[in-house]
């Protein structure tokens, strides 16, 4: 059984219906490239998996354990739904970091409120906070933002945003951290320091999915590529196999189109 | 009347609206809150009402309503004494009650205005905000409070602004049931000395009032400038 196991996960809203079927699979520390064109339902199944969406059908298993089943979903706890979710980093396409706090305080406030949650005492309270602020500030290294601790979201470019909200995604040590589109909202000079980040990120041993339109960036970094096609995965396979051998019609002709830039 | 005895009367009344101005802001603010959250609420019944209830009060004169919770008790107990052959007595007499009941006017009056503001400032607020919340593992109460209240105190700092410096003023309004706010007293000794200047001196005591919480609310402003929404 592979690490981490996406089954029959289907979604509609309404009538239309978004996803219909989505199964794959990826190894601890592979990355993966989800790519299609608009409307092909790549957002969705990523907020799928973060529980923003609720899947209508399908499971999820991270190293054999469920964490997701929509045939349990809806008797779960709040409490359930949140420690699921933590399984999860989401990197957004629009950062979304909180612009009242500053780049640490948007780092350490998610595994703040978590550790005072315990109602722990003075002491180990201080400790864990500690060492909370300690390890941000290893995150907010490792996306080379370190003179920026004590600036607010408001004064640092879209690009530095971005690497700030990594380093807030990573800061609950996910198992599997995805990205929305990361580099979409950014001026294109901006988007070669994430992409960078997200490069780091993968020779440190990261499990990540990687919604993107990058397709020179999902060549080079991810191991596999899914592509996706109105609700459907319409192929799937290494860089090689997707870019070079595409063998269904769809992805040829969306290829041609999104190549015909480079 | 002398000019200082005039300038004491007035204060005297100022100290009365002042009790209007400051327990009505100190009760509507929250209150208004829990209209905001009856309003969003998923249960539709309370939503419906809610929504209803401050159609009916943004919908009438305010004075309508200071006359309607005055005589309201009184009314109240007349109708249910006859129909029970009860003997309550409701009415409200002492000026103090009289007070009591144009607060109470004034607090429902408010908050439901300020609901309304609140409730713009918190749909203001990007999704994108509380999804970023929900992907760290927040509860939806940890998210309000740590994440988006701030974000919309600082939406709606210039809207209350207005409203607060309109409460100041609508305080004259009291003058409907009460004798003893500063513009009541105003009017009071024009009626009386047949001189006109006091009304005018009265406005120029609300300047200042207002004038003071101009300063103190764009303070607020420049206090939440370091970030932006």
């Amino acid at each position: 059984m592979a690490y981490f196991e996406v089954t029959n996960i289907t979604k509609s809203f309404g009538k239309t219906e978004v996803l219909r079927g989505i199964d794959f699979s990826m190894e601890q520390g592979e990355v993966v490239a989800i790519i299609g064109s608009s409307g092909s339902g790549k957002t969705t199944l990523l907020r799928c998996l973060n529980f923003l969406e609720t899947a209508d059908t399908g499971s999820i298993t991270i190293d054999g354990t469920a964490v997701f089943d929509a045939t349990t979903f809806p008797s779960m706890k709040d409490a359930d739904i949140r420690n699921m979710r933590l399984h999860f980093g989401l990197v957004f396409q629009s950062f979304n970091l909180f612009p009242q706090y500053t780049v640490l305080e948007n780092v350490t406030l998610a595994p703040m409120l978590r550790a005072k949650e315990g109602k722990p005492d003075k002491a180990a309270l201080k400790e864990k906070a500690e060492q909370i602020k300690s390890e941000a500030l290893s995150l907010i290294a490792k996306v080379g933002l370190s003179e920026k601790i004590s600036s607010y979201p408001c004064e640092l470019s879209g690009g530095q945003q971005q690497r700030v909200a990594i380093a807030r995604a990573l800061a609950l040590s996910p198992e599997i951290l995805c990205f929305d589109e990361p580099t979409s909202a950014l001026d294109p000079e901006l988007t070669g320091e994430v992409l960078k980040v997200i490069r780091d990120l993968k020779s440190d041993g990261r499990t990540m999915i990687v919604v993107t339109h990058e397709m020179e960036f999902a060549k080079n970094v991810a191991d596999k590529i899914i592509f996706m096609a109105d609700g459907v995965i319409e192929e799937m396979g290494t860089p090689e196999q997707v870019f070079d051998h595409p063998v269904s019609p769809v992805t040829q002709a969306f290829l041609s189109k999104s190549l015909e830039s480079f | 009347m002398s000019f200082w005895e005039i300038t004491r009367e007035l204060i005297e009344g100022l100290g009365y609206t002042c009790v209007i101005f400051f327990v009505t802001l100190a009760a509507a603010l929250p209150l208004g809150l829990l209209i905001t959250f009856a309003s969003r609420s998923k249960f539709a019944p309370l939503k419906l009402l809610t929504r209803g209830f401050v159609w009916i009060i943004r919908g009438t004169p305010l004075m309508l309503q200071i006359i309607f919770f005055d005589l309201g008790p009184g009314l109240l107990a007349n109708a249910l004494n006859k129909a029970f052959d009860w003997n309550l007595n409701l009415a409200v007499r002492s000026q103090w009650q009289h007070l009591m009941m144009v607060c109470i006017a004034f607090t429902i009056n408010y908050a439901c205005y300020f609901s309304e503001i609140y409730r713009g400032g918190i749909q203001g607020v990007p999704q994108g905000q509380h999804e970023a919340a929900a992907v760290l593992g927040m509860t939806k109460s940890q998210t309000f409070s740590k994440v988006i209240f701030l974000q919309v105190v600082k939406r709606i700092v210039a809207p209350m602004s207005n409203e607060i410096i309109t409460l100041v003023k609508d305080t004259a309004l009291a003058s409907v049931v009460i004798s003893v706010d500063m513009f009541t007293v105003a009017k009071h000794i024009v009626n009386q000395q047949v001189i006109l200047w006091p009304i005018f001196y009265a406005g120029v005591f609300y300047l200042i009032f207002n004038g003071v919480l101009t300063i103190l609310l764009g303070k607020l402003e420049k206090k939440l400038d370091y970030f932006k929404v």
